[in-house]
Protein backbone atom coordinates (compact mmCIF):
# COMPACT_ATOMS: atom_id res chain seq x y z
CA UNK A 1 0.00 0.00 0.00
CA UNK A 2 1.27 3.27 -0.55
CA UNK A 3 2.42 5.33 1.97
CA UNK A 4 0.27 8.06 0.86
CA UNK A 5 -3.05 5.71 1.38
CA UNK A 6 -1.66 4.92 4.98
CA UNK A 7 -1.36 8.35 6.02
CA UNK A 8 -4.83 8.94 4.10
CA UNK A 9 -6.39 6.61 6.17
CA UNK A 10 -5.67 7.91 9.45
CA UNK A 11 -5.71 11.80 8.73
CA UNK A 12 -8.38 11.93 6.41
CA UNK A 13 -10.68 9.03 7.21
CA UNK A 14 -9.76 8.65 10.78
CA UNK A 15 -9.37 12.57 11.80
CA UNK A 16 -11.56 13.95 9.11
CA UNK A 17 -8.61 16.38 7.65
CA UNK A 18 -8.05 16.47 4.25
CA UNK A 19 -4.44 16.26 2.76
CA UNK A 20 -2.87 19.29 1.83
CA UNK A 21 -1.21 19.44 -1.79
CA UNK A 22 1.33 17.59 -1.66
CA UNK A 23 -0.93 14.44 -0.33
CA UNK A 24 -3.19 15.43 -3.01
CA UNK A 25 -0.32 15.17 -5.59
CA UNK A 26 1.02 11.96 -4.20
CA UNK A 27 -2.90 10.71 -5.04
CA UNK A 28 -2.88 12.06 -8.70
CA UNK A 29 0.76 10.73 -8.85
CA UNK A 30 0.09 6.81 -7.93
CA UNK A 31 0.68 4.48 -10.16
CA UNK A 32 -2.36 2.70 -11.59
CA UNK A 33 -2.66 -0.39 -10.27
CA UNK A 34 -3.04 1.67 -6.53
CA UNK A 35 -5.74 3.40 -8.22
CA UNK A 36 -8.55 1.33 -7.11
CA UNK A 37 -7.26 1.71 -3.83
CA UNK A 38 -7.53 5.51 -3.49
CA UNK A 39 -11.03 4.96 -4.68
CA UNK A 40 -12.09 2.34 -2.17
CA UNK A 41 -10.56 4.51 0.85
CA UNK A 42 -12.44 7.92 -1.38
CA UNK A 43 -15.58 5.97 -0.65
CA UNK A 44 -14.80 5.03 3.07
CA UNK A 45 -14.29 8.66 3.54
CA UNK A 46 -17.33 9.92 1.62
CA UNK A 47 -19.53 7.38 3.72
CA UNK A 48 -18.15 8.15 6.92
CA UNK A 49 -18.35 12.17 7.14
CA UNK A 50 -20.69 12.99 4.28
CA UNK A 51 -23.40 9.31 4.82
CA UNK A 52 -24.71 7.18 1.85
CA UNK A 53 -26.94 9.92 -0.11
CA UNK A 54 -26.39 11.14 -3.38
CA UNK A 55 -27.58 14.74 -3.72
CA UNK A 56 -28.99 14.91 -7.10
CA UNK A 57 -29.73 18.28 -9.08
CA UNK A 58 -30.61 20.00 -12.44
CA UNK A 59 -29.39 22.75 -14.19
CA UNK A 60 -31.16 24.98 -16.32
CA UNK A 61 -29.29 27.81 -18.66
CA UNK A 62 -31.42 30.78 -18.45
CA UNK A 63 -29.69 33.81 -20.96
CA UNK A 64 -27.18 31.07 -23.06
CA UNK A 65 -24.18 32.42 -25.49
CA UNK A 66 -23.31 36.04 -26.21
CA UNK A 67 -20.78 36.40 -23.17
CA UNK A 68 -18.28 39.10 -23.13
CA UNK A 69 -15.89 36.97 -21.24
CA UNK A 70 -13.39 34.79 -22.93
CA UNK A 71 -13.69 31.55 -20.26
CA UNK A 72 -11.12 29.41 -23.52
CA UNK A 73 -13.28 26.26 -22.61
CA UNK A 74 -16.58 27.78 -23.03
CA UNK A 75 -19.00 27.83 -26.11
CA UNK A 76 -21.04 30.62 -24.79
CA UNK A 77 -18.59 33.30 -25.06
CA UNK A 78 -19.43 35.81 -28.03
CA UNK A 79 -15.71 36.64 -28.73
CA UNK A 80 -15.38 33.04 -30.20
CA UNK A 81 -16.92 31.54 -33.62
CA UNK A 82 -18.68 28.80 -31.83
CA UNK A 83 -22.12 28.02 -33.19
CA UNK A 84 -23.55 28.53 -29.83
CA UNK A 85 -26.28 31.66 -30.33
CA UNK A 86 -27.65 34.19 -27.53
CA UNK A 87 -30.89 32.70 -26.15
CA UNK A 88 -33.15 33.76 -23.13
CA UNK A 89 -35.65 31.51 -21.21
CA UNK A 90 -38.72 32.61 -20.72
CA UNK A 91 -40.78 32.32 -17.51
CA UNK A 92 -42.71 29.64 -18.00
CA UNK A 93 -40.38 27.92 -19.62
CA UNK A 94 -37.78 28.31 -16.67
CA UNK A 95 -40.65 26.76 -14.47
CA UNK A 96 -41.48 23.83 -16.40
CA UNK A 97 -37.72 23.41 -16.60
CA UNK A 98 -38.01 23.09 -12.65
CA UNK A 99 -40.74 20.82 -12.69
CA UNK A 100 -38.59 18.37 -14.82
CA UNK A 101 -35.60 18.27 -12.14
CA UNK A 102 -38.60 17.86 -9.12
CA UNK A 103 -40.09 15.16 -10.92
CA UNK A 104 -36.36 13.11 -11.26
CA UNK A 105 -36.39 13.24 -7.18
CA UNK A 106 -33.48 16.50 -7.01
CA UNK A 107 -33.34 18.50 -4.00
CA UNK A 108 -31.32 21.09 -6.48
CA UNK A 109 -32.27 23.34 -9.31
CA UNK A 110 -29.60 25.79 -10.36
CA UNK A 111 -30.23 28.56 -12.71
CA UNK A 112 -27.73 29.89 -14.80
CA UNK A 113 -26.72 32.73 -17.21
CA UNK A 114 -23.53 33.64 -19.30
CA UNK A 115 -23.07 36.99 -18.03
CA UNK A 116 -20.10 38.30 -16.55
CA UNK A 117 -22.15 38.98 -14.14
CA UNK A 118 -25.80 40.56 -13.91
CA UNK A 119 -27.47 43.42 -15.33
CA UNK A 120 -30.70 44.91 -13.76
CA UNK A 121 -32.66 43.14 -16.32
CA UNK A 122 -30.67 39.45 -15.56
CA UNK A 123 -31.68 40.50 -11.75
CA UNK A 124 -35.23 41.31 -12.80
CA UNK A 125 -35.68 38.22 -14.80
CA UNK A 126 -34.09 36.12 -11.97
CA UNK A 127 -36.57 37.63 -9.29
CA UNK A 128 -39.79 36.86 -11.11
CA UNK A 129 -38.21 33.41 -11.98
CA UNK A 130 -37.26 32.15 -8.93
CA UNK A 131 -40.37 33.19 -6.90
CA UNK A 132 -42.53 31.86 -9.91
CA UNK A 133 -40.49 28.54 -9.18
CA UNK A 134 -40.95 28.52 -5.41
CA UNK A 135 -44.78 29.26 -5.91
CA UNK A 136 -45.18 25.94 -8.07
CA UNK A 137 -42.02 23.80 -7.40
CA UNK A 138 -41.12 22.37 -4.31
CA UNK A 139 -37.17 22.35 -4.89
CA UNK A 140 -34.40 24.07 -3.70
CA UNK A 141 -32.78 27.47 -6.29
CA UNK A 142 -28.92 28.18 -6.67
CA UNK A 143 -27.65 30.32 -8.87
CA UNK A 144 -24.87 31.26 -11.34
CA UNK A 145 -24.73 34.17 -12.85
CA UNK A 146 -21.32 35.19 -12.72
CA UNK A 147 -19.45 37.83 -10.70
CA UNK A 148 -21.45 39.96 -8.03
CA UNK A 149 -21.27 43.35 -6.32
CA UNK A 150 -22.71 43.22 -2.72
CA UNK A 151 -26.20 44.60 -3.28
CA UNK A 152 -26.90 41.67 -5.66
CA UNK A 153 -25.38 39.48 -2.93
CA UNK A 154 -28.08 39.94 -0.78
CA UNK A 155 -30.81 40.85 -3.45
CA UNK A 156 -30.29 37.02 -4.16
CA UNK A 157 -30.66 35.78 -0.48
CA UNK A 158 -34.08 38.05 -0.23
CA UNK A 159 -34.84 36.20 -3.35
CA UNK A 160 -34.51 32.69 -1.34
CA UNK A 161 -31.62 31.68 -3.51
CA UNK A 162 -29.62 29.26 -0.89
CA UNK A 163 -26.20 28.41 -2.69
CA UNK A 164 -24.47 30.44 -5.15
CA UNK A 165 -22.29 28.50 -8.02
CA UNK A 166 -19.20 30.48 -9.10
CA UNK A 167 -16.54 28.02 -10.16
CA UNK A 168 -13.04 29.15 -9.73
CA UNK A 169 -12.37 26.64 -12.71
CA UNK A 170 -8.69 26.13 -12.33
CA UNK A 171 -5.75 27.22 -10.27
CA UNK A 172 -4.57 30.20 -9.37
CA UNK A 173 -1.36 29.80 -11.51
CA UNK A 174 -2.92 28.49 -14.52
CA UNK A 175 -5.93 30.75 -14.92
CA UNK A 176 -4.23 33.33 -16.67
CA UNK A 177 -3.93 30.85 -19.39
CA UNK A 178 -8.00 30.41 -19.43
CA UNK A 179 -9.45 33.62 -18.69
CA UNK A 180 -7.94 37.25 -19.75
CA UNK A 181 -10.92 39.12 -19.35
CA UNK A 182 -10.89 38.54 -15.30
CA UNK A 183 -8.79 37.66 -12.98
CA UNK A 184 -8.84 34.63 -10.41
CA UNK A 185 -8.66 37.03 -7.58
CA UNK A 186 -11.89 38.62 -8.84
CA UNK A 187 -13.90 35.20 -8.57
CA UNK A 188 -12.28 34.95 -5.21
CA UNK A 189 -13.99 38.10 -4.15
CA UNK A 190 -17.46 36.97 -5.13
CA UNK A 191 -17.28 33.89 -3.36
CA UNK A 192 -16.16 36.10 -0.32
CA UNK A 193 -19.06 37.67 -0.15
CA UNK A 194 -21.44 34.73 -1.15
CA UNK A 195 -19.79 32.81 2.22
CA UNK A 196 -20.57 36.11 4.36
CA UNK A 197 -24.33 36.58 3.19
CA UNK A 198 -24.91 32.87 4.20
CA UNK A 199 -25.52 31.55 0.96
CA UNK A 200 -23.90 28.33 0.53
CA UNK A 201 -20.72 28.25 -1.35
CA UNK A 202 -20.28 25.88 -4.60
CA UNK A 203 -17.28 26.71 -6.36
CA UNK A 204 -15.36 23.52 -8.37
CA UNK A 205 -13.68 23.26 -12.06
CA UNK A 206 -13.19 22.60 -14.87
CA UNK A 207 -9.86 19.43 -15.52
CA UNK A 208 -8.12 19.15 -18.42
CA UNK A 209 -7.88 22.61 -20.00
CA UNK A 210 -4.39 21.94 -20.07
CA UNK A 211 -2.67 22.41 -17.04
CA UNK A 212 -0.63 20.25 -15.26
CA UNK A 213 -0.63 17.64 -12.83
CA UNK A 214 0.54 20.12 -10.01
CA UNK A 215 -1.50 22.52 -10.86
CA UNK A 216 -4.42 20.13 -10.09
CA UNK A 217 -3.05 19.35 -6.58
CA UNK A 218 -2.42 23.12 -6.00
CA UNK A 219 -6.64 23.85 -7.38
CA UNK A 220 -7.50 21.20 -4.78
CA UNK A 221 -5.23 22.46 -2.08
CA UNK A 222 -6.76 26.20 -3.44
CA UNK A 223 -10.63 24.88 -2.97
CA UNK A 224 -9.82 23.11 0.32
CA UNK A 225 -8.74 26.65 1.45
CA UNK A 226 -11.98 27.92 0.57
CA UNK A 227 -13.92 25.21 2.12
CA UNK A 228 -17.06 25.32 -0.07
CA UNK A 229 -20.24 23.49 0.58
CA UNK A 230 -20.28 21.82 -2.65
CA UNK A 231 -17.22 21.30 -5.44
CA UNK A 232 -18.63 20.69 -8.77
CA UNK A 233 -16.10 18.63 -10.80
CA UNK A 234 -16.24 19.18 -14.84
CA UNK A 235 -13.92 17.41 -17.58
CA UNK A 236 -13.40 19.23 -20.09
CA UNK A 237 -15.66 18.60 -22.78
CA UNK A 238 -14.08 20.25 -26.40
CA UNK A 239 -16.37 22.57 -27.74
CA UNK A 240 -15.84 23.48 -31.46
CA UNK A 241 -14.81 26.89 -31.92
CA UNK A 242 -13.69 27.93 -28.66
CA UNK A 243 -9.30 28.13 -28.24
CA UNK A 244 -9.58 24.51 -26.59
CA UNK A 245 -11.71 22.97 -28.61
CA UNK A 246 -9.26 20.83 -30.10
CA UNK A 247 -7.55 19.28 -26.69
CA UNK A 248 -7.78 15.77 -25.98
CA UNK A 249 -10.39 14.39 -23.36
CA UNK A 250 -9.10 13.34 -19.86
CA UNK A 251 -7.76 9.95 -19.63
CA UNK A 252 -10.66 7.71 -17.19
CA UNK A 253 -8.19 6.47 -14.78
CA UNK A 254 -6.78 10.58 -14.50
CA UNK A 255 -10.16 11.63 -13.68
CA UNK A 256 -10.67 8.94 -11.24
CA UNK A 257 -7.20 9.26 -9.93
CA UNK A 258 -8.66 13.19 -9.59
CA UNK A 259 -12.07 12.18 -8.12
CA UNK A 260 -10.19 10.11 -5.00
CA UNK A 261 -7.68 12.98 -4.59
CA UNK A 262 -10.20 15.65 -3.82
CA UNK A 263 -12.14 13.57 -2.31
CA UNK A 264 -9.22 13.09 0.41
CA UNK A 265 -8.58 16.73 0.26
CA UNK A 266 -11.92 17.65 0.95
CA UNK A 267 -13.72 14.89 3.22
CA UNK A 268 -17.04 17.13 4.27
CA UNK A 269 -17.64 18.55 1.07
CA UNK A 270 -20.37 17.83 -1.62
CA UNK A 271 -18.51 16.67 -4.84
CA UNK A 272 -20.45 16.65 -7.81
CA UNK A 273 -20.14 14.75 -10.98
CA UNK A 274 -21.03 17.72 -13.02
CA UNK A 275 -20.14 17.99 -17.21
CA UNK A 276 -18.13 15.90 -18.96
CA UNK A 277 -18.45 12.82 -17.41
CA UNK A 278 -20.21 11.01 -20.15
CA UNK A 279 -17.33 11.04 -22.42
CA UNK A 280 -14.23 11.01 -19.87
CA UNK A 281 -15.41 7.91 -17.72
CA UNK A 282 -18.54 6.31 -19.69
CA UNK A 283 -21.13 4.50 -18.23
CA UNK A 284 -18.29 2.36 -15.85
CA UNK A 285 -16.37 5.04 -14.95
CA UNK A 286 -19.51 7.09 -13.92
CA UNK A 287 -20.02 4.44 -11.50
CA UNK A 288 -16.48 3.76 -10.30
CA UNK A 289 -16.84 7.81 -9.32
CA UNK A 290 -19.85 7.26 -7.49
CA UNK A 291 -17.75 4.07 -5.58
CA UNK A 292 -15.04 6.89 -5.59
CA UNK A 293 -16.22 9.91 -3.37
CA UNK A 294 -18.63 11.44 -5.45
CA UNK A 295 -21.97 12.11 -3.81
CA UNK A 296 -23.75 14.01 -6.13
CA UNK A 297 -24.60 14.27 -9.71
CA UNK A 298 -26.01 16.84 -12.19
CA UNK A 299 -28.89 14.63 -14.15
CA UNK A 300 -30.25 14.92 -17.03
CA UNK A 301 -28.90 17.79 -19.65
CA UNK A 302 -26.02 20.59 -19.27
CA UNK A 303 -26.28 24.23 -20.45
CA UNK A 304 -25.33 23.79 -24.01
CA UNK A 305 -24.79 19.87 -24.19
CA UNK A 306 -26.43 17.13 -23.05
CA UNK A 307 -26.59 14.44 -20.67
CA UNK A 308 -27.51 10.73 -19.83
CA UNK A 309 -30.87 10.30 -19.16
CA UNK A 310 -31.81 11.10 -15.75
CA UNK A 311 -33.15 7.70 -15.15
CA UNK A 312 -30.15 6.57 -16.09
CA UNK A 313 -28.49 7.82 -13.76
CA UNK A 314 -31.09 7.45 -10.95
CA UNK A 315 -31.38 3.28 -11.95
CA UNK A 316 -27.11 3.42 -11.37
CA UNK A 317 -28.05 4.98 -7.81
CA UNK A 318 -30.63 2.52 -7.00
CA UNK A 319 -28.26 -0.31 -8.06
CA UNK A 320 -25.51 1.14 -5.96
CA UNK A 321 -27.67 1.01 -3.10
CA UNK A 322 -27.26 4.78 -2.47
CA UNK A 323 -30.00 6.90 -1.30
CA UNK A 324 -30.97 10.44 -3.10
CA UNK A 325 -31.16 13.05 -0.62
CA UNK A 326 -34.68 14.23 0.06
CA UNK A 327 -35.61 17.80 -0.11
CA UNK A 328 -36.45 17.86 3.46
CA UNK A 329 -32.55 16.66 4.57
CA UNK A 330 -31.64 20.05 2.98
CA UNK A 331 -33.87 22.42 4.45
CA UNK B 1 -40.73 16.17 -30.62
CA UNK B 2 -38.84 16.74 -34.31
CA UNK B 3 -39.15 17.57 -37.53
CA UNK B 4 -41.22 15.99 -39.94
CA UNK B 5 -39.24 13.48 -41.68
CA UNK B 6 -36.51 13.87 -39.65
CA UNK B 7 -35.37 10.04 -38.33
CA UNK B 8 -34.75 10.90 -34.84
CA UNK B 9 -36.72 10.13 -32.74
CA UNK B 10 -34.76 10.58 -29.14
CA UNK B 11 -32.34 13.28 -30.40
CA UNK B 12 -29.41 10.21 -28.88
CA UNK B 13 -29.41 7.82 -31.86
CA UNK B 14 -25.93 8.83 -33.78
CA UNK B 15 -26.43 7.61 -36.99
CA UNK B 16 -29.46 9.28 -38.11
CA UNK B 17 -29.30 12.38 -35.53
CA UNK B 18 -27.29 14.85 -37.86
CA UNK B 19 -29.50 14.34 -41.05
CA UNK B 20 -32.68 15.21 -41.62
CA UNK B 21 -33.92 13.15 -44.64
CA UNK B 22 -33.92 16.54 -47.09
CA UNK B 23 -30.88 18.27 -44.95
CA UNK B 24 -28.21 19.95 -47.09
CA UNK B 25 -26.12 20.78 -44.47
CA UNK B 26 -24.52 19.37 -41.24
CA UNK B 27 -26.84 20.85 -37.87
CA UNK B 28 -23.62 19.75 -36.15
CA UNK B 29 -20.89 21.92 -38.05
CA UNK B 30 -22.70 23.30 -40.65
CA UNK B 31 -20.49 21.62 -43.71
CA UNK B 32 -22.10 20.28 -46.72
CA UNK B 33 -23.77 16.96 -45.73
CA UNK B 34 -24.75 15.84 -49.30
CA UNK B 35 -20.88 14.85 -49.77
CA UNK B 36 -20.88 11.59 -47.16
CA UNK B 37 -21.43 11.18 -43.91
CA UNK B 38 -20.23 12.83 -40.83
CA UNK B 39 -19.58 10.15 -38.73
CA UNK B 40 -17.48 12.39 -35.71
CA UNK B 41 -20.43 14.94 -35.76
CA UNK B 42 -22.86 11.89 -35.93
CA UNK B 43 -20.82 10.59 -32.87
CA UNK B 44 -20.93 13.80 -30.84
CA UNK B 45 -24.32 14.81 -31.51
CA UNK B 46 -25.56 11.94 -29.54
CA UNK B 47 -24.68 14.18 -26.47
CA UNK B 48 -25.72 17.64 -28.62
CA UNK B 49 -28.33 19.74 -29.91
CA UNK B 50 -28.23 20.85 -33.79
CA UNK B 51 -26.73 24.20 -33.85
CA UNK B 52 -27.22 24.62 -37.94
CA UNK B 53 -30.24 24.27 -39.82
CA UNK B 54 -30.03 21.85 -42.19
CA UNK B 55 -32.12 23.08 -44.92
CA UNK B 56 -30.74 26.74 -45.17
CA UNK B 57 -27.29 26.06 -42.81
CA UNK B 58 -28.41 29.03 -40.46
CA UNK B 59 -27.18 28.80 -36.84
CA UNK B 60 -30.35 28.13 -34.80
CA UNK B 61 -31.74 29.47 -31.56
CA UNK B 62 -30.78 26.50 -29.27
CA UNK B 63 -32.39 26.51 -25.57
CA UNK B 64 -31.51 23.28 -23.84
CA UNK B 65 -33.34 22.14 -20.96
CA UNK B 66 -32.83 19.62 -18.18
CA UNK B 67 -35.00 17.34 -20.45
CA UNK B 68 -34.96 18.11 -24.15
CA UNK B 69 -33.85 20.63 -26.57
CA UNK B 70 -35.57 23.35 -28.80
CA UNK B 71 -34.06 24.83 -31.96
CA UNK B 72 -35.31 27.80 -34.09
CA UNK B 73 -34.39 28.32 -37.17
CA UNK B 74 -35.81 31.68 -38.15
CA UNK B 75 -36.53 30.46 -41.96
CA UNK B 76 -37.65 26.77 -41.25
CA UNK B 77 -39.07 26.91 -37.82
CA UNK B 78 -38.60 24.80 -34.46
CA UNK B 79 -37.31 21.25 -33.69
CA UNK B 80 -37.56 19.77 -30.27
CA UNK B 81 -35.62 16.54 -29.24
Amino acid sequence: MPEILDQARTQVLGDGVGLDQAGVLAVLTLPDEHVPAALQLAHEVRMRWCGPEVEVEGIVSLKTGGCPEDCHFCSQSGLFTSPVRSVWLDIPSLVEAAKQTAATGASEFCIVAAVRGPDDRLMKQMREGVAAIRAEVDIQVAASLGMLSQEQVDDLVEMGVHRYNHNLETCRSYFPNVVTTHSWEERWETLRMVRESGMEVCCGGILGLGETVEQRAEFAAQLAELDPHEVPLNFLNPRPGTPLGDRPVVEGKDALRAIAAFRLAMPRTILRYAGGREITLGDLGTRDGLLGGINAVIVGNYLTTLGRPATDDLKLLDDLKMPVKALSATL
Amino acid sequence: MTDAGDPTTDGRTAESAVLTSDATWCDRCGADATAGPHPGCATARVLEPPRYCGHCRRRMRVQVLPVGWSAVCVEHGERRG
